[in-house]
């Protein structure tokens, strides 16, 4: 009797330490990926004013295509890297029509859970896949809350050199990084007739776009997730 | 015979990675909204069946039960073979599965896929230890030792394939604390079930009897773990009930989901619990060939489960707006569809091939027929 409760107290003794040392470094790394952010850097991101936003206009949707090499196709195997959304309010039965693409979180899931490191986040807060890290397990599709992510299904060809991209890997929107370190502004802003979407560095308290979100209600799609993104939409 | 089968279903699977690199993942049925399919349901059933097995092992090592004990290597055997599966079906279907070298030297340390890789490579090198230390004489006294290792290293393996689902907060058939125990009391069940048959055809082709002593007690310990796994997974679909944001996704894959609903109650819980539990426990039934059927019910039933589990609770779309309505170009709002393709299939089928070959190469070149132990040691 005596000897099976020594032999169950060791048992549980070493389990206890088990379980500890698994899950310490787990809290610590925890800790480390949640790291506030810098507010004298810049972050980058957009303004979306969905009153002025057309139902049917999809020049945004084009322009990007264009500057990226995507196909234009929209069966369900092909790359969307930004798409139009029609939404209806179903208690009110109100009707918005918005662009939708990768928010480019703040905490973002896609590269929490990303197992080599080719999903990340640059310092200026835009979200990438490394092309030649990514091995093309989908894992960060399962976790994007938004469905930003495509995966490439197929062989490319006529790829812009300036957009790498490749066959069983993942892709999404790169808010036109190639542009933005050249000093111009994303495809999609550039190419809205309406001036829907307002591009600009978040961080910088003088800018248009941090102004704008000073003053006018804006909000984030499913802010409840507590991601942060640097997509805002006015008017929701 | 049966070898030279599974060798031909091997290659078969190898043709189909050598098309889906050649073409893409285009010739699969995988899109850009299920984009995990039939792959992974043969890889994660096997992974955590792979870890279940090794309960065998477990309570012949750690518990002190000389039937179990006879059963280990045999159980630690299939273990390994099934991971080997498993893992190389996962593997190639990757998108760039020429990249593995990747995988294994760039670890993102806060991806639960990325500990899954080392939980995985630590379970293959433990239980090839633990199974040395069964089979050589003079590594015996730590036989002990490395059973224990092997018992607390399989919970966190089947914990950390349940972490994988629970991480993804925003889909709504996942991102729920219960998965990784469920996960865990699933895998006894379909671990054990994968024993019995492999046991079963073992002593058939050597012509042997299995001792009634030991067959009615692991016939028993099968209907226990069935009934558990089961109770796991209602308590899973009724606290999503509970909360209201997730009744339409349970009404989806229970009722009006049209191939899930049908695949939970017919196949996972008709065809993988209520019959193999009828064929364990009606009076006069639960004999050998009883239940050899009832366990190959439950494998299947397994199958079902993940089909439901993976694929349909991607094909529920995902709520972005919730309270609107939605559409787009994009799937949004709709829900996904999915028919798996015959390159996938025949690599799912690939993996089992592989495990099978281990299994049999083992069985046949060193010793994992489970000895007898004479009835009075019981
Ligand atoms: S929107 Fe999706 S892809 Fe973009 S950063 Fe957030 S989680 Fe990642
Ligand atoms: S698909 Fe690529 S980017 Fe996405 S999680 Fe896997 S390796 Fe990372």
């Amino acid at each position: 009797m005596s000897e099976i409760n020594v032999q169950r107290r060791q048992f549980l003794k070493m389990s206890m330490g088990v379980a500890a040392v698994s899950i310490a470094p787990g809290i610590f790394l925890f800790d480390m990926a949640h790291g506030k952010a810098d507010a004298n850097k810049v972050r980058w991101g957009m303004l979306i004013e969905t009153a002025n936003c057309a139902e049917g206009c999809n020049d945004c949707v084009t322009a990007c295509n264009t500057e990226n090499g995507l196909s234009d196709g929209v069966s369900s195997t092909d790359s969307q890297w930004i798409r139009k959304i029609e939404i209806k309010d179903i208690s009110t039965g109100r009707e918005t029509s918005l662009p939708m693409m990768c928010q480019h979180c703040e905490h973002p899931p896609c590269v929490d859970v990303c197992p080599t490191g080719a999903s990340f986040k640059r310092a200026d807060g835009i979200v990438l896949v490394d092309k030649h890290l990514c091995i093309g397990c989908r894992y960060c599709m399962m976790a994007c809350p938004y469905k930003a992510r495509s995966f490439v299904h197929e062989p490319l060809q006529n790829q812009n050199p300036d957009v790498p991209r490749g066959r069983g890997t993942v892709e999404s929107c790169t808010m036109c990084v190639h542009r933005i370190d050249q000093g111009q502004q994303p495809a999609c802003a550039v190419a809205c007739p309406n001036k829907s979407i307002l591009f600009g560095n978040l961080n910088d308290p003088d800018s248009e776009i941090a102004t704008r979100i000073r003053t006018v209600a804006s909000a984030q799609v499913r802010a409840d997730l507590g991601l942060n993104p640097g997509v805002r939409y006015q008017g929701l | 015979m049966l070898t030279s089968v599974a060798a031909l279903i091997v290659l078969a699977g190898l043709y189909s990675v050598h098309m889906m690199e050649e073409h893409g993942h285009i010739i699969t049925g995988m899109n850009n909204q299920i984009v995990w399919g039939i792959p992974h349901v043969f890889a994660i059933f096997m992974i955590v069946a792979a870890s279940g097995v090794l309960n065998v092992s477990s309570i012949g090592s750690v518990f002190n039960k000389p039937a179990y004990k006879a059963r280990a290597p045999l159980a630690g055997l299939l273990s390994l073979a099934m991971l080997a599966g498993g893992l190389t079906v996962l593997m190639l279907d990757l998108g760039r599965p020429d990249r593995i070298i990747v995988a294994a030297t760039n670890y993102n340390l806060t991806s639960v896929f990325a500990w899954n890789v080392l939980l995985y490579s630590a379970m293959f090198a433990a239980v090839v230890v633990y199974l040395w230390t069964m089979m050589e004489a003079r590594m015996q006294p730590w036989s002990k030792h490395a059973g224990f290792v092997v018992f607390i290293w399989r919970f966190a393996l089947t914990t950390g394939t349940g972490v994988i689902f629970s991480f993804l907060v925003a889909r709504q058939a996942y991102g729920s604390a219960i998965l990784p125990p469920m996960f865990i009391v699933i895998s006894f069940a379909w671990g054990l079930a994968v024993f019995h048959i492999v046991q079963s055809a073992i002593y058939q082709w050597n012509g042997k009897m299995l001792d009634e002593y030991v067959q009615k007690r692991m016939k028993n310990l099968l209907g226990v773990f069935v009934v558990a796994a089961l109770y796991f997974v209602v308590v899973y679909h009724l606290t999503n009930l509970y909360f209201a944001r997730q009744v339409e996704f349970e009404r989806f894959i229970l009722a009006d989901g049209g191939i899930y609903p049908l695949l939970f109650w017919a196949g996972y819980v008709v065809l993988g619990n209520l019959l193999p539990l009828l064929l364990i426990y009606l009076p006069g039934w639960g004999k050998t060939q009883h239940v050899a059927v009832a366990s190959a019910m439950v494998i299947l039933g397994g199958f079902a489960f993940l089909y439901v589990f993976i694929i349909g609770g991607q094909a529920f779309p995902l709520s972005i707006f919730p309270g609107f309505e939605v559409k787009s170009s994009f799937g949004d709002g709709v829900i996904g569809l999915y028919s798996p393709s015959l390159p996938e299939v025949l690599l799912g089928f690939g993996g089992v091939g592989i495990a099978f070959l281990i299994t049999a190469v083992g069985i046949r070149v060193l010793n994992f027929v489970p000895r007898e132990i004479p009835k009075k040691a019981l």
